[in-house]
């Protein structure tokens, strides 16, 4: 029972546009969505910029009620598995309940609902005994983050296995690398499965300025994400959702599905280091990358493109940098390298899930995306990172990584559906 | 290579013990840990009692340097880690980084530290939020500090299924040694015991208001009127059965044989719930017949209607009294995340000592026909055992568990 | 908000101790002005959380490339009491 896994479906909300296309055109074209904060006044934090999304609930098809229960993450999420699985051109009528599950990636679930539900409970953060008389109803659902995989389980009609996976800023890789195996595994035919965020919320800006891993580059927000510049100075937070059909390749076949890409091979490593510090030598995503390969049975020389983690803090810069040479070795000089979060910005455990997105669309479409405000690299990040101006270029295989506080450390190999069948 | 997942150490935090034996002998004296809520003061609140740890002293246990920046349930995990590696025997430097990993089930991270944050956020500003509360909160919290702790460098991860999160991390371990690793620290501990957690529980509307600590949670009662919530849990080493063998570790406990997990259709939707599915694709997983099962140690939620398609489930699948039946975590409370795996313990204990714990507190409605243990603990060759654990929402995770050879 | 001219050893590492804990293997109180952090058990966030508690204490705005590049207490109390200097 050789059973092989492959994207049939893809939803997207990111900054910058609404849907699947415009996420696409936004990259190729490297324009960046990354401006000052809007959502609350932000000018007394130290890092003031983001890239938020143009997203209006109840035009995207929710219902009040939704609205009103779900954090805005899980709204995403909801809308991006519906988006998917229109997507795959499956009615929903074909899916088998039993035999469909969710997996939905999240690295900080509903703390924009838990920051401004605080907010009211504790009359303005005054009182240490919160007053429950103020307390919304589905309250419990911010509370424990698994209500996301809940919602898009009804949303999709799906009685197969489900739950919420979350490793930090790796969460949107390993949400999708846990439903494979429940597909290869036969616990399940088709996944619904992807990654959600939104943490553009007071909380969230204050606790990454107090380690000073976001920018302050406030004055020049379009231009803040610069991963891999020598003038990069933190991340900039991003929110956003990319939720994937994924499927059995039979099942796929036999309902004559276009298929994007094939989850080839897949792996995470932990650092067992530093919860927010990375070692230098990239020895652990290094180990994930080859374990992926070898999942994959592909060799370094197979590997086209790699999506970086990318994040534009230094440590992770040249970790990542050295992860690659680490295990492709002489290939890591030839691959293009880019990060879309210097577009996009970072959307904690949803980036994942958005990089896998933009590495499946680069197989589909032949384009390499940039890494935009990519000017004057770091003299020691010496790869080739695409800068600006996305490359057209076949490309069949795909390495995406990511790396999450928590010594997370993730890899997976997509690859181009023609090439799975062999 | 074996595929068999072995049980080789265990570490508890539960309410009624600290420490595996402390915590099984109150067990199978049918002594509870739930009593009034000591942490904060609870009065104008509505439900008043809880299971909380008491006698934990992080400081006694953990170095100084990883106090400020962990949350309670974060020291609680850390230290359960601590025992379950050592009654394994395990020395983590002994043995190759990448073959050992974490793998944890969350409910609300950490809990306590994000409200002391919000609070500093909010009434004193931005400037004021610790540098710590970017992971002391979050969900992988657990993983990542243990993993560091035990320069454990093989796959994490972590799970997040309200109550039924705990099989799913066990189960996502037994995937991971199934690939090859060779040990992973799996399990769940838990708890949320501060206000804003208590008042986010609260919106449950499934917490019991009784302030009578015996009658508060009554899982298959006539009386049952939601659960009482605690704090703490179990981390189990699990191990290749041959790579515990090469490294020369002891006895087990058992082995995990089966696991399935099943999500509840939505809400109006007419159609069935899915735990009896669960249950039967956890004993086809384990190829193990009905009739074989000797225990089912069940979720207990004590909302009459969870209790009854629980107890509906259980008879469809066993036939009615067709299978001994416990809730040791009357004795606890519901822990959330770490409630499947102090079941799964308590399940490994009652193979071991050939006796099954009783159901505390409860007299079992005469409208489900299921063999619940009450009173007092009942002797039983107890070879294989299964275990429930449902989270709200409707996720239902069963787990299957047999006696080593 | 005090407003100390000064920030002793004494004081820095009380504040140490709060922020972030001390090392069992480590004597805080021995002789330490020149002994790198990293050996006293402090990494780059325990820094952080100091730096920003000094802040808060003294009611000045410390210079974060300056203090993150003070790898001895000697280092970092340089930086703080000349902030605090400029600050008066």
């Amino acid at each position: 029972m050789n059973r092989r896994v492959v994207i049939t479906g893809i939803g997207v909300l990111a900054p910058g546009g609404v849907g699947t296309k415009a996420f696409w055109n936004l990259l190729v074209e490297g324009r960046t969505a990354t401006r000052r904060i809007s959502f609350f006044d932000a000018s007394p934090f130290r890092s003031q910029v983001a890239a938020q999304v143009d997203f209006d609930a109840e035009l995207q098809g929710l219902t009040p009620q939704q609205i009103r229960r779900m954090d805005r993450a899980t709204q995403f999420a909801v809308v991006t598995a519906r988006e998917a699985v229109a997507d795959s051109g499956m009615e929903f009528a074909e899916l088998d309940p039993p035999r469909t599950g969710v997996t939905v990636g999240s690295a900080v679930g509903a703390t924009m609902g838990l920051d401004q539900e605080y907010r009211v409970v504790s009359d303005g953060g005054r009182r240490w005994l919160v007053d429950h008389e103020y307390a919304v109803p589905h309250l419990y659902g911010h509370l424990v983050p698994s209500s996301m995989a809940a919602e898009v389980a009804w949303a999709v009609g799906a009685e197969g296995p489900t739950t919420v996976v979350s490793t930090g800023c790796t969460s949107g890789l390993d949400a999708v690398g846990y439903a494979r195996d429940l597909i290869l595994e036969g616990s399940a035919d088709v996944m619904v499965a992807g990654a959600t965020d939104a943490p553009i919320s007071p909380i969230t800006v204050a606790c990454f300025d107090a380690i000073k891993a976001t920018t302050p580059r406030n004055d020049d927000p379009e231009h803040a994400s610069r991963p891999f510049d020598n003038n990069r100075n933190g991340f900039v937070l991003g929110e956003g959702s990319a939720i994937f059909v994924l499927e059995d390749l039979e099942h796929a076949r036999k309902r004559g599905a276009h298929l994007f890409a094939e989850i080839a091979g897949f792996a995470s490593r932990c650092n067992a280091f530093h919860m927010t510090g990375l070692r230098p030598d990239g020895r652990e995503m290094a180990e994930a990358i080859r374990v992926a390969l070898h999942e994959a049975h592909m060799r370094p020389e197979d590997i086209d493109y790699i999506n970086a983690h990318g994040s534009g803090t230094k440590q992770n810069d040249r970790h990542e940098t050295a992860a690659f040479k680490r295990a492709l070795g002489e290939h890591a000089y030839r691959t293009p390298v880019s990060s879309i979060k210097s577009m996009i910005g970072h959307s904690l455990g949803a980036i994942g899930s958005l990089e896998i997105a933009a590495s499946a669309l680069a197989i589909e479409h032949g384009v390499v995306p940039p890494t935009a405000n990519l000017h004057e690299p770091d003299p020691e990040c010496d790869l080739d990172y695409v800068p600006l101006i996305a490359r057209e270029q076949r490309t069949d295989t795909v390495l995406s990584v990511g790396s999450g506080f928590g010594g997370f450390q993730s890899a997976m190999v997509l690859t181009r559906p023609e090439r799975a069948q062999r | 290579m074996s595929s068999a997942t072995v049980v080789t150490g265990i570490g508890v935090t539960a309410p009624n013990g600290l420490g595996t034996d402390a915590y099984w002998s109150a067990t199978l004296r049918g002594q509870s840990g739930i009593g009034p809520l000591t942490r904060f003061e609870p009065q104008q609140y509505p439900a008043r009692l809880a299971g909380e740890v008491s006698g934990f002293t992080a400081e006694d246990y953990l170095p100084n340097r990883l106090i400020p920046q962990t949350d309670h349930m974060t020291r609680m995990a850390l230290v359960a880690a601590d025992w379950a590696l050592a009654d394994a025997g395990v020395v983590a430097e002994q043995l190759p980084e990448f073959s050992m990993g974490v793998i944890t089930a969350a409910s609300a991270g950490g809990f306590e530290f994000g409200q002391r944050e919000l609070e500093a956020l909010w009434s004193r500003g931005g400037q004021y939020v610790s540098a710590y509360q970017s992971f002391a909160w979050f969900y992988a919290v657990n993983t990542g500090q243990i993993s560091i702790r035990n320069g454990m460098r093989g796959p994490s991860g972590v799970v997040v299924s309200d109550q039924a999160g705990g099989l799913d991390a066990v189960a996502q371990a037994r995937r991971q040694l199934r690939k090859g690793v060779g040990l992973v620290v799996s399990g769940g501990v838990d708890g949320c015991l501060c206000p804003w957690g208590w008042v986010a529980q609260l919106a449950s509307g499934r917490l019991s208001r009784s302030d009578d600590p015996d009658r508060a949670y009554l899982p298959f009662d006539a009386e049952a009127a939601g659960h009482v919530p605690g704090e703490g849990g179990a981390i189990l080493v699990l191990e290749d059965a041959e790579f515990a063998r090469q490294r020369g570790a002891g006895r087990s406990y058992g082995e995990i044989v089966g696991y399935a997990a099943t999500f509840d259709p939505k809400p109006g939707s007419g159609r069935p719930a899915g735990l009896r599915r669960a249950i039967e694709l956890a004993l086809a997983d384990a190829g193990i017949r009905v009739q074989e099962v000797d225990a089912v140690f069940a979720d207990a939620a004590a909302v009459p209607e969870l209790d009854g398609i629980e107890a509906e489930a259980i008879t469809e699948v066993f036939r009615p009294g067709g299978v001994a039946v416990t809730a040791p975590k009357t004795m606890t409370g519901r822990l959330y995340a770490g409630g499947g795996p102090l079941d799964l313990v308590a399940a490994l204990l009652s193979i071991r000592d050939r006796v099954l714990p009783p159901t505390i507190n409860v007299t079992l409605a005469p409208q489900y026909e299921i063999d619940l243990v009450t009173g007092t603990p009942r002797k039983a060759a107890v070879d294989v055992a299964l275990v429930i654990a449902r989270g709200h929402g409707g996720f239902n995770s069963v787990m299957v568990l047999r006696g080593g050879p | 908000m005090t407003q100390q001219k000064e920030l002793t050893l004494q004081g820095l590492t009380t504040i140490l101790k709060a922020a972030a804990g001390a090392d069992e293997e480590v004597d805080l109180e021995g002789d330490i002005l020149d002994v790198e952090f990293a050996d006293l058990g402090y990494d780059s966030l325990a820094l952080m959380e100091t730096g920003s508690r000094i802040e808060r204490q003294f009611g000045v705005r410390l210079n974060e490339a300056t203090v993150l590049s003070a790898t001895t207490p000697r280092a970092f109390l340089a930086v703080v009491n000349e902030s605090l200097a400029q600050a008066a």
